[in-house]
């Protein structure tokens, strides 16, 4: 299997040498999982902690004058709300009700925003917010190439990291961040992530990556940390209810049906999208996104159709065994009157109708 | 490097067999394993069930995936190693051992002979792994 035609992180050959097994990720030559396997990477997350490579992800810079009334105007979040070193997580929504992509939107000053964006559809984005872009004072610049991302998540990783910096890290509130040191490098240190878990995710300059990654390896090894791939990013997530674009959101998808009503401020003003939004809203949504459980045994796979009696009903958006639960878990979506925790539906599984209940989601909230 | 004992036969599906008279255990190999990574859950067939060579039996998922698992011969369901979906995770443990999957008391036990030996499934690995 070649991997010429794909892109590659700065920590690419980081991840072949410690045994990472390699899949195409969206265009994208990354670590499916390590030799520890996908179980022990997620369990060490959220007992000890995990390291984590999203280089991929894309970084765009906003800056100017104009910089929050334009981010205001194509996502769905209320940017006006943010302080310096906060963000917040958001949508660029469509013109046909659905979402380009979901994102983080970073206010570092009231004219410089960095938006965070997805690893397979950084293109797309940028496409979209130039195509919108139209006599604002702002300018705009792709990043993405510019900056290594690594993510520290776990119990453990606030006290691996507080070793490589003097930055106060316990200060930091969630969803908060600011720029200073790791490891003597020039870093955004945030308080983020998408695991369920305490952690910080860490932006330095490309070059940087290898000698990060491997400083917080060998200073959390007393601690028991390990590398994570992406299967374990996946369930990590998937058991805290968090969205993944392609999945639960869509070009054809909107942040309504999503459960992300919390981050679509209708009332902040007019934002591309917005109307059509309101429309969906009018009507009455057609579909709601659940979180259900498994009640016979049997896996629940990505597209796997739902059905209530003998009718299908809807589809499977995420399934898979969440190891920490020892459970198997999904989200999907169900017509309204089905989306009530304790009600029952089943899972066509390779022909097999499975029994499974509605429950509440996040499926699993850590220890504060 | 894959492990692959030397008294069991195997598939180019990445199935061992180990008989006894006319009974053969069918399990996955090391190298199956170790492209699945850790087992969750295995489907079984029932005591009973009857299959052809090259039929599916059951399917054996990871975390990330499902696969088909084939019975290189055919004949008869005689037992089924229903205790494994307590422990899924010895399949990648120990292949060879206490994971076998199901035993079949074999139509025709020249099929088995049909199959590959050690150093030929080590050799159709390096050819095409």
């Amino acid at each position: 299997m070649s991997s010429e035609n794909l892109k590659k992180t700065p920590l690419n050959a980081v991840h072949r040498a410690l045994g990472g097994k390699m899949v195409d990720f969206g265009g994208w030559d990354m670590p499916v999982q390590y030799p520890a396997g996908v179980i022990e990477e997620h369990m060490a997350t959220r007992t000890r902690a995990g390291l984590f490579d999203v280089s991929h992800m894309g970084e765009i810079w906003v800056e100017g004058p104009d910089a929050i009334p334009f981010v205001n105007s194509i996502t769905t979040n209320d940017v006006t709300k943010l302080v310096d070193g906060q963000a917040h997580y958001s949508a660029f929504p469509n013109l046909n009700g659905g979402v380009v992509d979901d994102l983080l939107v970073y206010r570092f000053a009231e004219d410089r925003l960095l938006l965070v964006v997805n690893a397979g559809t950084t293109e797309k984005d940028w496409e979209w917010i130039t195509s919108l872009k139209k006599d604002e004072n702002v300018t705009l610049r792709n990043a993405s190439a510019d900056y290594c991302q690594i993510a520290i998540q776990g119990p453990k990783a606030i006290g691996i990291l507080q070793e490589l910096t003097d930055t106060e890290l316990e200060p930091i509130k969630y969803y908060h961040f600011t720029e200073g040191k790791v490891d003597g490098v020039n870093a955004i240190i945030s308080r983020t992530g998408y695991t369920g878990e305490d952690g910080f995710e860490v932006y330095a300059s490309a070059d940087k990556a290898e000698q990060l990654w491997n400083k917080m390896l060998e200073t959390g090894a007393s601690e028991g940390i390990l590398p994570c791939g992406l299967a374990a990013r996946n369930t990590l997530r998937l058991e805290s209810g968090m969205s993944l674009y392609g999945h639960e959101l869509d070009d054809d998808i909107s942040t309504l049906e999503a459960n992300l009503g919390w981050i679509t401020k209708l009332q902040k003003g007019e934002f591309v999208g917005k109307e059509q939004i309101s429309v969906l809203k009018e009507a009455g949504l057609k579909r709601k996104l659940v979180g259900f459980e498994m009640k016979e045994p049997g896996i629940a796979r990505d597209g796997f159709d739902v059905y209530s009696g003998d009718e299908k009903v809807g589809v499977v958006t995420s399934g898979s065994p969440a190891p920490f639960l020892k459970k198997n878990i999904g989200l999907a979506f169900v017509p309204p009157e089905l989306a009530n925790v304790g009600q029952e539906i089943r899972i066509d599984v390779r022909g097999k109708r499975l029994a499974a209940e509605v429950v509440p989601t996040p499926f699993y909230k850590r220890q504060k | 490097m894959s492990n692959i004992p030397e008294n069991l036969r195997y598939s180019k599906d990445h199935e061992w067999i180990s008989v006894d008279g006319d009974v053969a255990a069918i399990g996955i190999t090391d190298y199956a394993q170790s492209s699945l990574g850790d087992v969750v859950y295995i489907d079984m067939p029932r005591v009973g069930d009857k299959f052809a060579a090259h039929e599916a039996f059951g399917s054996v998922e990871s975390v990330k995936a499902v696969s088909e698992v084939f019975t290189p011969i055919g004949g008869e369901v005689t037992e089924v190693n229903e205790g494994l979906n307590d422990t899924p995770e010895k399949v990648n443990s120990d292949p060879y051992g206490d994971a076998w999957f199901i035993k079949i008391k074999m139509d025709n036990a020249g099929e088995a002979d049909g199959m590959l030996s050690s150093a030929e499934y080590e050799e159709y690995l390096e050819a095409t792994a």
